[in-house]
Order: structure tokens, then sequence, then C-alpha cells
């Protein structure tokens, strides 16, 4: 353990500081989840977008690493006020509905979200032993934020919330990412993430993927599965 | 933006790999700027050739190991393999494609953007293979998906559009996953190898893997194995595969097929290389086991019910995925050079499959099966071609895949009677379900040919069956004879895995 790593621990103000940010990403998931309204939903997700965008700014801070300025810039403008602004936009244009559809009702979903963040819990501090302890907690609640996202994907039904689902999952491997000390890339696999959220926006509007019509609903695949004889 | 993107381009200029990831990357921009289509798929094959040219000297002057790109005995091989597919299916694109846009009706613009995009996907892929940074691997592995994603939806029917939205969540999803892993391999790593690009490297990592903190790497795995898995195709994570090929241009299935899983595969394989180079860590070998089985028996059963050609095929690649993963997963000498064996005569012949699938739906206008018949009456060139593509597949002898799959499954009789058990059956499943359908299509009252469209389209036909004839050709003798230095490469590699 370098003398960094001791410094980031429990009770040290970089540690308490990347702690606190993550839960509230954490908490931004179990908003996503919770929330039946559409916009409400769009809404929670740029906050989670701009917070995660202070969680890269806070680790550019403390591992010195001037390189996840970018992530948190990406995060902040791109993720935080574009993307919103665009899914906004695609509400009204596409006539979307406004209510969330949901395969699994709320209380059932956040009762698996509970269990899916004590999964991490119990996967990954285990696991990490030997790392930082701020590695680990990090680890731990993006785990449970790309997991919630996953959740939030399968529980839902129209293309829209999908997208949500796997734009706040993308959010929890780049709090992962970031929180991973030195690691390069970081700032080249955002604007990767990036590319493919704009090409999800983009399908969205060009090919009118609206509810049920064309989404990955349960229902709808039995009817494609097959073949249409 | 951190330095190491634009690292690569003063390193293409000093490199051999130049040709190799610098002909497709230009082509990319380049096809894009063409407007004519028949010039832009007459350039397609050019590049597509010489791209082939520069991975053969790959083979003579091997490149200096840099920690973002690579060349070692394992990849060699893939990316020869890749290019050389990737340029005989271009060819088969330029034969196919025009009559396509007849009468599909695509504009010239979206032939642009196909042209474009196929060089692109070729440059992804020898991307992925060739690199070096676990990083640089997850990115090029996204942009593959990205690039077949337009390619699938390329027609914009209903259909073709379900698929690829499909395609499209479940690999972001897929590759979200595998970056997890990613991530989880970086943190293992990172205590031994320090901060920075070297604990990204996997030829630094697999040297060191062993002072690895074990359970990190297995949990890591795990997202791995689901993550790529889902691009491998693996049952049950295999639901947008069938509808990918289906739906997208037939060339592009043929790349899908016999390429991108491959690659997938490829990526997995590296991790599990990290993984039996540290020793502790868990075994993937009962896991990749367990989803190659299911990958066998979910395909073999669901063949049975095909009505569209396409599909009855795409099945098959899962059941030939499944069959590598498992001889994978198996490990040993042995069973690992089954199954790249295997991964070589699978892209070959399956990839000729659908050449011949292609040219077939172009002469009967359908895809439904019930509704091809005859085709050695009507068709007997092609006829013939795809009885023995089809045998070929269902691994008859003397092809080269019976080879790879009598390997497999007597390599695992010898260490473990019972696991061989349920690759036969599959096997033999399989066999029966594609000989079913064979025989309705190739046989029998022929059915109607769509109207010739002249001496052209008689051209195009006969540029097709080119690189057809060329694939099954080179998948009999390599179930004939392997040459020594093949097999000697394939055993290095074979221990290499672990």
């Amino acid at each position: 353990m370098t003398p960094a790593d001791q410094l980031a621990t429990f009770g040290h103000v970089s540690y308490d500081m990347a702690h606190l940010i993550g839960a509230v990403i954490l908490m931004m998931s179990f908003g996503l989840l919770y929330q039946r309204r559409l916009t409400a939903v769009i809404r929670i997700y740029s906050f989670q977008a701009m917070v995660l965008a202070l969680a890269a700014a806070w680790q550019a801070l403390v591992q010195d690493a001037p390189h996840l300025y970018a992530t948190a810039l990406i995060a902040l403008l791109f993720k935080g006020l574009a993307v919103p602004f665009a899914l906004n936009w695609l509400v009204r244009r596409l006539g979307i509905h406004r209510t969330v559809e949901t395969a699994l009702g709320i209380g059932p979903t956040m009762i698996a979200g509970v269990g899916l963040v004590a999964l991490s819990i119990v996967l990954v501090l285990p696991v990490t032993a030997s790392a930082a302890a701020m590695t680990r907690e990090n680890l731990a609640l993006a785990m449970s934020v790309v997991l919630l996202g996953l959740l939030m994907m399968i529980t839902r039904r129209n293309a829209v919330t999908q997208v949500v689902g796997f734009m706040s999952l993308e959010n929890g491997l780049i709090l992962a990412a970031v929180g991973a000390k030195g690691m390069p890339l970081v700032v080249e696999i955002s604007v990767a993430f990036s590319v493919l959220v704009a090409m999800a926006l983009f399908g969205i509007f060009f090919f009118r993927i609206r509810e049920r019509f064309d989404s990955l609903d349960i229902a709808y695949l039995e009817t494609f599965r097959g073949e249409r004889q | 933006m951190s330095g190491s993107l634009a690292a690569l381009i003063p390193l293409g200029l000093t490199d051999p790999l130049t040709g190799v990831l610098g002909l497709p990357l230009a082509g990319a921009i380049a096809l894009a700027m063409v407007p004519n289509w028949r010039h832009a798929a007459v350039l397609n094959v050019v590049i597509a050739a010489a791209t082939f040219a520069s991975s053969l000297r790959l083979l003579s002057a091997r490149p200096v190991e840099t920690s973002l790109l690579f060349i070692d005995d394992f990849n060699i091989y893939l990316v020869v393999l890749t290019a050389f597919v990737g340029c005989t299916t271009a060819l088969f694109s330029a034969a196919y494609i025009g009559r396509e846009s007849k009468t599909r009706r695509l504009a010239s613009r979206h032939l642009r953007f196909y042209h474009s995009m196929y060089q692109a996907f070729l440059f992804t892929m020898l991307l992925a293979l060739t690199a070096n940074n676990i990083g640089v691997l997850w990115v090029s592995v996204e942009a593959a998906t990205l690039t077949t994603v337009l390619m699938v939806s390329l027609y914009r029917t209903r259909e073709a559009i379900e698929a690829a939205w499909k395609y499209f969540i479940l690999c972001s999803v897929g590759i979200g996953l595998a970056l997890f892993g990613t991530v989880l391999v970086y943190l293992a790593a990172q205590p031994v190898m320090g901060d920075g690009a070297a604990a990204m490297a996997w030829s630094q990592m697999v040297r060191r893997a062993g002072a690895f903190q074990p359970d990190l790497i297995s949990l890591a795995f795990v997202f791995l194995l689901v993550g790529y898995g889902t691009k491998v195709g693996l049952a049950p994570l295999h639901a947008w595969l069938p509808d990918a090929h289906a739906e997208g241009p037939t060339p592009i299935s043929a790349v899908l097929s016999g390429l991108l899983l491959n690659v997938a595969l490829y990526a997995l394989l590296r991790f599990k290389m990290l993984i039996a180079a540290n020793g502790h860590a868990l075994q993937p070998g009962p896991l990749m086991i367990g989803m190659g089985c299911s990958s066998i028996f979910v395909a073999s059963f669901m063949l049975y019910r095909r009505g569209d050609i396409k599909r009855l095929f795409a099945y098959s690649s899962i059941e030939h995925m499944g069959i590598m993963t498992f001889a994978f997963g198996m490990g040993g000498p042995l069973a690992n050079f089954a199954g790249l064996l295997h991964m070589t005569m699978h892209s070959l012949v399956k990839s000729a499959i659908f050449f011949a699938v292609g040219l077939i739906i172009q002469a009967t206008g359908t895809k439904r099966i019930p509704d091809i018949r005859g085709l050695t009456t009507s068709v007997p060139v092609l006829g013939w071609t795809f009885v023995i593509a089809v045998l070929a597949i269902a691994g008859l002898p003397p092809m080269g895949i019976f080879m790879s799959e009598f390997l497999v499954i007597s390599s695992t009789f010898a260490r473990n009677a019972l696991l061989a058990v349920p690759v036969m059956l599959g096997v033999l499943l399989t066999f029966g379900a594609l000989i079913w359908r064979l025989q309705g299509m190739a046989f029998g009252h022929p059915g109607p040919l769509v109207a010739d469209g002249g001496r052209r389209f008689a051209t195009a036909h006969a540029i097709g069956m080119v690189p057809l004839v060329a694939h099954l050709a080179l998948a009999l003798v390599a179930g004939l004879y392997l040459p020594d230095a093949l097999v000697k490469w394939f055993q290095a590699v074979g221990k290499l895995l672990g």
C-alpha cells in the first residue's frame, strides 16, 4: 500500500467525498426504478450524470489524473445536458406515452434492487481485500449501479426507458473506471460509450421506435422468435 | 485526450501492421466518398485484397510488440483468416449487392454507406485481434458491434430494424458487462503491475499473472464470459444472433458468422489464458463447457423448427460456437487444437454457406425453406455446391469440420467419457436437422426461379461462385491433409491456451 492509498481510507476527506458521491449516484438509480413518469425518469437520469461528472472530477483531483476532467466534462455536457434534452425532444416529437410501462411492479422491483445492492457488496468486498479501501467501496457502488441499470432494462417495456436503463448502467461502468486508480483509456472508453448512446437516441428517432410496437417487449418477442408464416 | 489513440498513427508508419490496420481504415473513409456503387464495390475488393496481402507479410516479419498492439502465435492466424475471409466476402459482395440494389431498391447512398461500413467493420475486427491493451480490445469489439448494427438495418424494413435494435440493445449490455470485467482485470493487475498502460497490456500481464489476486480475476471472468459470451452467441445469451443474421444483407451474415463470432471468442480466450497463467483463480473450464453444451443443445433443437434458410444456418453457427467453447473449456493440447481447427474450418465453411444461400435467395426470390425446392435440377452448379457445403457443415468426412468435430469428441472421450455424450448427441441432432432440410431444398421437383437478369446477372453469379468454391476447396484440403507447419502452429497455440 502506498502512502497515498493509506490516506484514502475511512475518515479521510478524499475517501468520504468519493463515497458520498457514489452513494448519491446509487440513490439516483433507485429513483429511476421508482419513477412512473417518463419526464421524471429523464430528469433523474440527467441528475445522475451530473453527479457522475462530479465523481469523475473528484477522482481527477484526488488521483492527480487530469485526463479524468475530460471524462467529467463529457458526463456533464453530453450525458447531463445534451442527452436529456434530446430525450425530451424525442418524447414530444414522437408522441411517446408519458407513463412508464412496467413488466414487474414498482414494489417488487425495488426489493429486487435492494437484493442486487446486497449481492454486489457481498461479492465485491471480500474479493478486493488487498485493494485500496477507496477502490473497494467505489467498486461495490459501481457494480450496484450496473446491476440496477440491468434491472431497469429488464423490467421496463418502453424503448426509451430501456435506453435510459442502459445509460444508467453505463454511468455505473464509468464510475468503476474512474475509481480504478491510474486506469488508462478511461476517456476513450467514455467517448466510445457516448457514441453508443448517441446511436441509441438516433435509432429511436430514425426508426420511430416507440412503445411496444418495436421494443424488446417480451410479449412481442414471442411473435418474432420464429418466422412469420 | 490522453495521447494513446494519437500514438496509433506514428506507430503505423514504422510497422508491418500498417497495412493490416491502415488499409481498411483508410478504405472506410475513402469509400464513404465514392458516389458510384459499382466503383465502390470494386474498390472494396481491391482494399480487402491488399489487406489480405499485407496480413501475409506478418507471417514472415513479425512486428515489435507495443503496449497497444502486438502479434503473437495465437492472433496471427486469426488475423490472416479474417483478412482472407474479408477479402473473399468483398468479392462475393461485389457480385451480390448489385442485384440486391435492384430488387430491394437500395438507394446508392445506402450502398456507399454499406461499403464504407464494410471496411470499418474489417478494421475494428483486425484491431480487436491485434490489440495488446485490453481496453483497446474492448473499444474495438464495441465498434465492431456498432458497424454491424448499421449494416444489419440496411434494408430499412420493419424486420431489419427490429433485428438491428434487438442486436444493438442486447450486445450493448453484453459489452457493457465485458467492460466491467475489464476494469476488474485492471484492478487485479494494478497492485502487481503498477498504474498505467502496463496493467492493461495483455502480453505483460500474462507473464506476471501468477501474482494477481485470484478472487478478483475470477469475478472478472464471470463478467467477461457473460459479456463477450453474448457476442459469441452462447445460449442463453444468443437471442440477437438469428435475427441479425436473417435480416441483414447476406455478405454481412457471412462475416458475422465467419469472423465476428470468432473475434468475440478470441477476446474471451485471451482472458482465459490470463486465468490459466494465474493458476489459483476459478477454473474457467466448467463454465465454458456448460455454456458450450447449452448452446449445442438449444441450437440443435431449434434447427428443426426453422422455416427461414438464413435463420437455419444462424442456429447452426450457435451450435458450432458452442462446440468451440466446449473444446476450449475442456482445455489441454488436443482439445485446444481441435477448437482452433474448428474455428478456422467453421469460418471458411459457414461463410461459404452464406454465399450459397445469398445466391439461392437471389435465384429463387424467397428465404422460406418450403418454397425452395429441387435446386440441383433448377440451378445444378449452385445446387450441388450447396449440397457439398451443407454436408461439410453437418460434419461429414472428408471435409475439415468432420476432422475437428471428431477431434473434439475423441479428446473429450479420452478424458471424461460422460461429457462426450451431450456433444455427440448435439452433433447428431444437428446433422439430422440439416440433412432433412437439405433434402427438401436440393432435391425433388424444382420450384420456380426468378426471371433471369440476362448476361450481366450470369457473370455476377459466376463471380459469386468463386469465393464459395475457394472456401470449400480449402476446407476439403484441410480435411484431407494439414500441412506440418500448420499442425505445429496449432499445437504451439494449443499449449498457450492452457
